[in-house]
């Protein structure tokens, strides 16, 4: 390698260091600042500020879904530690049921979360319908607690 | 010179690229429609519906291997403007600058299939989650490289300056890769895994890995055609261009 060639790669390995390490102390530095979402125990710990609008995230509890009038439903989530009921006016996405995940926009009102928006988060399993269920009957059989979100564990 | 090195120089031989290019290109774009349309066929036709999300699971076989050509491209265009800018190879730089164009297409089609996956799935065309967010700025990096490829005149300046934008932007293909770790988002982790069982059904999966081989094949294929074409413009003064242009064919 010539003496140029040697200095460039030098250079060039020296601003990719440089580059790279500020990114990763700026994604370190996201990664403890910048949440997504909320689940039902931190906010019941306290750690989000008051009036402000935020995201819950967790799992719909089994038979808490109560659908009122029109297009109202409360529903209460869960991250196994804590339970937030959630208040909601509008159409559910498709893949909205319990013990499904999901993530709602909106923010605390009497102890409560009323939500704006509401997002259901699907999981990396993917699974024909017939396995799927030849995997619950086993789980039924075996008594495994079934759960909706992976089935391929 | 062993032989690697010898070939290495070979193929960086504008004439002998150029004469590559010419054979490998249409074999190689046969070879991405005949196995792009048996994965359609694959994913489309004989893969089962999806026990929760039924049929509308089926556009995955177009947004993961898209999703995985986005970064692909992105690396390959950065590994390219590393020896553009080391050793100044000429067929790097044209390389890069000519793969820059099909990764940005490749995004394009990630963010708009995800799109219209995430709106029926999710309930939301469009959220600012880690991953999204991040494979935009992915799209941003390719529109920042192409525009300043464009921007300057002398080819091989530009091309300089942008393969140092490129190389530089390569940050953001980990983030990319990682956010579904790093951060609580909206978007699942990685189905298909490296390492360990992957989380989909094999008669899933093949068609998926299927589509994956056709969209690297075509983006070679791809790459090499947009290459030649930059290399003659490039090179358009020299006597072997100056063959080809006037239908003497390829110089021995």
């Amino acid at each position: 390698m010539t003496p140029t060639r040697k200095r460039r790669l030098m250079l060039v390995g020296l601003i990719l260091l440089a580059v790279g390490t500020a990114t990763a102390l700026t994604v370190l530095a996201l990664q403890q600042n910048m949440t997504y979402l909320y689940t039902p125990s931190e906010i019941l710990a306290g750690k989000v500020p008051a009036g402000a609008r935020f995201r819950i995230g967790g799992m719909v509890k089994e038979h808490s879904v109560e659908r009122g009038q029109s297009l109202t439903v409360g529903f209460v989530v869960t991250d196994g530690d804590g339970d937030m009921r959630v208040e909601y006016e509008g159409i559910l996405p498709d893949l909205f049921r319990e013990k499904q995940s999901v993530i709602a926009t909106g923010e605390m009102q009497d102890g409560h979360f009323v939500a704006t928006e509401v997002l259901a988060k699907h999981d990396e399993n993917y699974v024909p319908r017939d396995v799927a269920e030849a995997m619950q009957k086993a789980h039924r059989k075996h008594s495994v607690p079934e759960t909706a979100d992976q089935p391929a564990q | 010179m062993n032989t690697l090195t010898l070939w290495f120089h070979k193929f960086g031989s504008p004439p002998v690229f150029h004469r590559i290019a010419v054979r490998l290109a249409p074999w190689l774009f046969g070879i991405a429609v005949v196995s792009g349309l048996a994965a359609l066929y694959g994913g489309l036709v004989a893969a089962p519906a999806d026990y929760q999300q039924s049929d509308a699971y089926r556009i995955i076989f177009i947004h993961v291997p898209c999703a995985w050509m986005s970064l692909f491209a992105y690396f390959f265009m950065a590994a390219n403007a590393f020896i553009a800018l080391v050793w100044r190879i000429k067929i790097s730089e044209i390389l890069a600058m000519a793969s820059a164009p099909v990764g940005a297409i490749f995004t394009a089609i990630t963010l708009a299939t995800g799109s219209i996956w995430g709106k029926p799935m999710w309930g939301t065309w469009w959220t600012w989650d880690a991953r999204l967010t991040s494979e935009l700025v992915l799209l941003f990096l390719y529109l920042g490289v192409i525009g300043l490829y464009n921007a300057i005149e002398d080819r091989r300046q530009a091309a300089r300056a942008a393969a140092f934008l490129a190389l530089v932007g390569i940050v953001n293909v980990p983030i990319v890769h990682f956010s579904v770790n790093w951060w609580n988002t909206l978007h699942q982790g990685s189905t298909v895994r490296l390492l360990g069982p992957s989380r989909i059904d094999e008669s899933m999966l093949w068609p998926l890995l299927l589509m994956a081989l056709a969209t690297h094949v075509w983006f070679f294929a791809s790459v090499l055609v947009r290459a030649r074409v930059s290399l003659v413009e490039l090179e358009g003064g020299k006597e072997w261009a100056r063959q080809i242009a006037l239908g003497k064919g390829e110089p021995a």
